[in-house]
């Protein structure tokens, strides 16, 4: 008995209020979920229709809802930083939970929230972009999916059960290493981000086959829409970064479970090569994360300013260009490494060569819009707030990215202000705005403006208040990831209001909830499938479309594709050509990919705690899941051409 | 190989090929593989150059040139080497349509890479009996994560292939088998490119040092 008390008091997160009120409000939503699916009888539904999908307009819904969900988690854990930082000497928060709660705020928002976000926009958008039925490998795309949710479990789990990571979202040695940091929550940092990276290195290795091979017929490169370019030049990305924080964590996990000396400070460990390692993947993933808002942007400008996009080409040479020398930037993130004057000088000017590329793209949307006849719709309204926000964040960063002042600005709020605000101004806008645009597409109705300004607004004068504020912090020399500080420092009005700032985010966020929930039931729906005059392909089909996209493959002769054929129908004498439907191949669905995520999970905690009983079973099942589907050919079946026409018909296409 | 790939693009041998409008699902894999082995080969320049910057750092522990045998890695090598060979010989078969040339060559793969492991299992074994183990030093956590991350995926690469065997028994030669073979064809000259670097920068450069 007293054994089983002793492995519950370590096994559980106790002693702190906030985390047993967690612990209670966990149990509460899982047996109302649990009751609910009960219920309703929906267990079938469930399982049919989500957790065995291929269908990648599903898979990307589930990313969304997901990584909304994962805006909440983080969001939460910034309001109580906020808190805690609002005025001198506060007693919120100890400095234990402090640590934890920056370590997950920061994970959380670049792996768990900003990736399934991009991959959400991927899997919704680009094979309805680029004519598609699908993308090329739909199984694989759900393995993706679940990987990363499993990840994300993982890591969620850490704060009940076992202890959270408390060092840092980049997790540098030799604080993460044994001796610093002993508890499970390490380990659950190093297995989630292992397991959810294995789905993002998939989705970039699927998405960059899907746009090369499969482009509707005529469509070439250089007639492919500007959003499913940025996630060509994103996979690219991916698939070059990835590789490089697999190994970092999984060295870093020898360390810790083997005993081995690669970052230690003993044993001739270098801690220095893991922060190498994990910057040579963490700078391209800020461009990951960027190039498909850049992508959201260039189409939402060019639709609502009903202008082709200015310079094509040049935004398709920023694009690329970003992308390699995105490679070649990594050590500004430690100029204070000492790696001496020649080679943080080639780091420094490599940075500020990125501003380049960037600021052709954003002169380029600026020349859109120029002369255009402008639509002041929700994405665009995202789109206008997002390039001085933007051009203030990327200033912000050639200044750091001046070697010898970032021996100043190093690790300052300057810092923290500069990242929030090209990733927040940059990428959540970017999301947002596609997200607004994209919304009637994926589920046939628009989301409510009068409330869409509402959050608008809030979340723009939210981020100023919250933001601006932590700029002068940063040169009165308040450094990150601190969590108490003294009257005597003055720091105290400019933290309340920043702090003032982050509740207005927060609202702005309920908002945006509202908005969705009152949406669903009073947004206005779109029977057209194109609701908002759009230019490429995925506007010329139905909304939501159907299973397979598209009846008939569209042959593609320019660049705005659907916005030439709605010109060419429109001319007097027009002849609608008569649809020819053949028999569509689809594939079929499995329940392969859930039970191998959760094969991960099993293996991934067992790893956390070093349970081996429990993590070589997963490891089994991982391979018996890979195995069983190699040995699956009947794989894939064909629609009848009568349920095509029926469903065509019935969408009023025929 | 390119006569191969050039097949299986237009191979008009299954229902498949004769939609319109539909894509060649074994090509795509095949470019999906590439990109695989392009994130794979990452993996591998990472650990090549994690164990670089720490292979002096033997922190008073036995060196490479202490430890290596000439003997013991040039058996590795040659196993290996020969594996891939005959692996090349088994995608002969398939272009000739013999399916039991190719399941016997493939047979003789995986034999030669389980003698490899057999040998490099047996040179770990004996490094940690003479206490040279990966918590001794920053070299050693380097080495023996280098190659036994090669070692592990020639363990995955041996049953991948005798789950592909298994398939050729009972389908023969089809796309998609001709697809699996080649993938892993691919993979197991992959890993042994891998090799030759491992033992010029591992063994060789470790013995001169």
């Amino acid at each position: 008995m007293d054994s089983i008390k002793q492995f519950a008091s370590t096994f559980f997160v106790t002693g702190d209020p906030m985390i047993y009120g967690a612990d209670v409000s966990i149990v509460l939503v899982s047996v109302a979920i649990l009751f609910y699916l009960t219920k309703f009888k929906k267990w079938g539904w469930l399982w049919r229709e989500w957790l065995t999908t291929v269908d990648h307009k599903k898979i990307g819904i589930m990313y969304l809802i997901a990584a909304l969900l994962m805006l909440f988690r983080g969001g939460v854990d910034a309001i109580l930083m906020r808190i805690q930082l609002a005025a001198p000497n506060m007693k919120f928060l100890e400095s234990q939970h402090y640590n934890e709660i920056f370590t997950t705020h920061g994970t959380i928002m670049i792996l768990f929230m900003a990736m399934p976000l991009i991959f959400a926009m991927f899997n919704i958008v680009v094979p309805l972009q680029i004519g598609a039925r699908d993308v090329a490998f739909p199984f694989l795309n759900a393995v993706s999916f679940w990987l990363f949710f499993m990840g994300a479990m993982l890591l969620n789990l850490s704060f009940v059960i076992g202890g959270s990571p408390d060092s840092g979202w980049t997790s540098y040695p030799p604080l993460s290493e044994l001796g610093f940091s002993n508890g499970p929550g390490e380990n659950y940092y190093l297995l989630s981000i292992l397991i959810s990276g294995i789905g993002s290195t998939a989705t970039g290795i699927n998405f960059l086959v899907t746009i090369l091979k499969m482009r509707a017929p005529g469509m070439k490169l250089m007639k492919t829409p500007m959003f499913s370019w940025s996630v060509l030049a994103t996979c690219i990305m991916i698939l070059y970064a990835f590789p490089a924080l697999t190994v970092a964590l999984i060295l870093l996990f020898i360390d810790r479970i083997g005993g081995a000396h690669f970052f230690t400070l003993t044993g001739g460990g270098n801690p220095m090569m893991f922060i190498n390692l994990f910057w040579i993947w963490g700078h391209p993933e800020v461009y990951i994360v960027i190039l498909p808002a850049f992508g959201i942007f260039s189409e939402v400008v060019s639709t609502f300013s009903k202008k082709r996009l200015f310079g094509y080409t040049s935004m398709v040479l920023a694009l690329v260009s970003i992308s390699i020398i995105g490679f070649f930037t990594w050590v500004h993130h430690f100029f204070t490494m000492g790696a001496g004057a020649d080679v943080n000088a080639f780091f420094a000017i490599a940075t500020m060569a990125v501003a380049i590329p960037t600021g052709v793209k954003v002169f380029n949307w600026l020349f859109t819009m120029f002369r255009g006849r402008i639509s002041l719709t929700q994405p665009m309204l995202w789109t206008l707030a997002f390039i001085p926000c933007f051009a203030i964040g990327g200033a912000t960063g050639v200044m750091l990215s001046v070697a010898p002042a970032d021996y100043q600005y190093h690790n300052s709020y300057f810092l923290i202000a500069h990242f929030h605000q090209v990733l927040i101004g940059g990428v959540v806008f970017g999301m947002f705005a596609g997200l607004y645009y994209w919304w009637p597409k994926m589920f046939g109705f628009k989301l409510n403006d009068r409330l869409g300004k509402w959050s608008f607004w809030l979340w723009n004068i939210g981020f100023y208040v919250c933001f601006m504020p932590q700029y002068a912090l940063g040169f009165m020399g308040m450094t990150r990831r601190i969590y108490v500080y003294g009257w005597d420092r003055g720091w105290a009005p400019l933290n309340m209001v920043s702090t003032i700032g982050a509740f207005l985010m927060g609202i702005g966020f309920i908002v945006m909830v509202w908005q969705i929930i009152y949406s669903i039931k009073h947004g206005e729906r779109d029977t057209t499938g194109d609701p908002w005059g759009g230019r490429t392909l995925e506007w010329s089909i139905p909304s939501p479309a159907p299973l397979y996209n598209f009846a008939e493959i569209p042959v593609v002769k320019s660049r705005d594709a659907w916005f030439e054929m709605k010109e060419e129908m429109a001319q007097p004498g027009y002849q609608k050509k008569p649809v020819h439907i053949e028999p569509i191949h689809m594939p079929k669905n499995s329940g392969i990919p859930f039970f191998m995520a959760v094969f991960f999970f099993i293996g991934g905690f067992g790893a956390v705690f070093e349970w081996y009983w429990m993590a070589i079973p997963g490891l089994i099942g991982i391979f018996a899941c890979l195995f069983a589907r190699s040995f699956q050919y009947d794989t894939d079946y064909y629609i009848p051409v009568e349920e095509v026409e029926a469903t065509e018909s019935a969408l009023g296409r025929l | 190989m390119a006569q191969l790939a050039h097949d299986m693009k237009h191979g008009g041998h299954d229902a498949h090929a004769h939609d319109h409008g539909h894509h060649d699902q074994e090509g795509l894999k095949m470019l999906g593989f590439w990109f695989f082995l392009a994130t794979d080969l990452l993996i591998f320049a990472c650990l090549f150059a994690t164990y670089i910057v720490l292979r002096t750092h033997v922190d008073g522990g036995p060196t490479g040139k202490e430890l290596f045998e000439v003997k013991g890695f040039m058996t590795e090598t040659f196993l290996l080497l020969t594996s891939s060979f005959t692996s090349g010989l088994a995608t002969l078969e398939m272009r000739k349509g013999n399916v039991k040339g190719l399941i016997g060559w493939l047979i003789v793969t995986v034999l030669l890479g389980m003698g490899f492991l057999g040998f490099e299992i047996t040179e770990f074994v004996q490094y940690a009996m003479d206490g040279a183990t990966m918590s001794r030093s920053a070299f050693l956590s380097a080495f023996f994560t280098l190659v036994g991350t090669h070692g592990a995926h020639v363990t995955v690469g041996m049953f991948w292939i005798i789950g592909i065997m298994i398939q050729l028994s009972r389908r023969g030669i089809t796309d998609v088998t001709q697809r699996k073979v080649m993938t892993s064809g691919l993979y197991w000259h992959f890993l042994d490119v891998v090799w030759v670097f491992l033992f010029t920068v591992v063994y060789l450069s470790g013995m001169v040092m």
